[in-house]
């Protein structure tokens, strides 16, 4: 299974850091058991929130990328939805995205390399000529 | 025939009665009107009675070649965003449609995660 997944939550912000760190590594240990690794995870720091969430006006912002199938995040959003200090969480499935975001990026640097046309026009219409001028020579 | 500014009509707008209220081209389909799609053929002396151009706008997106529209950068977001915390339409933002697709995906999952407020101002 290679699909990513993006996991944010919001803990509530009277948590110490070491609390937090005690949090994240328990998240951590249950990942692996179903089968996904966690690639990175991300503490973005105390933010207010928009509007009030279970009485608190502000959170701690935690980011975690894992890499895993569905039972990975499964799991992982149960244990969200019981551990008391995390207030929301959300979850986005994020590898199609990377992947369109990834081609997207490659074209723009075959366009960069092959052309030397001061005027990048749509990418479409850039693919057309980059691929017309090895035919032409 | 004073008031048939539709010319490429043929003789059945004659026929439809309810063209006769239609002068500031309301019910006619007619492609580059209200979008602001770039070239849009509409501009071409402005078929069907409009009388005032609104100033030809672009998508944000596409000049500046942003693809990664994310939830996280709420600041980007905001400026899609009215004062009373709604999504702003594209015909007043000039957005292309796939761009507002994802931009209001974005949106609304930011208002999920609390960075985006659902109704109210943004602090």
């Amino acid at each position: 299974m290679n699909r990513t997944y993006e996991l944010m939550f919001i803990v509530r912000p009277d948590m110490t850091d070491e609390d937090l760190d005690k949090l994240i590594s328990t998240l951590q240990s249950a990942v692996p058991a179903s089968l996904g690794t966690v690639k990175s995870v991300e503490k973005m720091g105390k933010r207010r929130l928009a509007y009030t969430v279970r009485r608190f006006n502000d959170g701690i912002y935690v980011l975690m990328i894992v890499e895993g199938g569905g039972a990975a995040i499964h799991e992982l959003e149960r244990r969200l939805r019981v551990t008391e200090p995390v207030i929301k969480f959300l979850t986005v499935r994020v590898d199609e995205e990377q992947k369109r975001l990834e081609k997207i990026k490659k074209l723009r640097d075959a366009k960069k390399k092959v052309s030397g046309q001061p005027a990048p026009s749509a990418e479409e219409g850039a693919a057309v000529p980059a691929a017309e001028t090895p035919a032409s020579a | 025939m004073a008031d048939e500014t539709r010319a490429p009509e043929p003789a059945a707008s004659s026929e439809r009665p309810r063209s006769e209220g239609g002068r500031p081209g309301g019910d006619r389909p007619r492609f580059g009107g209200p979008g602001r799609g770039p070239g849009g053929p509409g501009r071409e002396g402005g078929p069907g009675g409009r009388k005032f151009f609104r100033r030809k706008k672009v998508c944000k997106f596409c000049v500046e070649k942003i693809e990664d529209i994310n939830y996280k950068d709420y600041r980007l977001l905001g400026q899609f965003v009215a004062e009373s915390g709604k999504i702003v339409p594209r015909r007043l933002t000039g957005v292309c449609a796939p761009h507002q697709h994802r931009l209001s995906s974005a949106i609304k999952q930011a208002r999920n995660i609390a960075l985006l407020p659902f109704a109210g101002r943004a602090s």
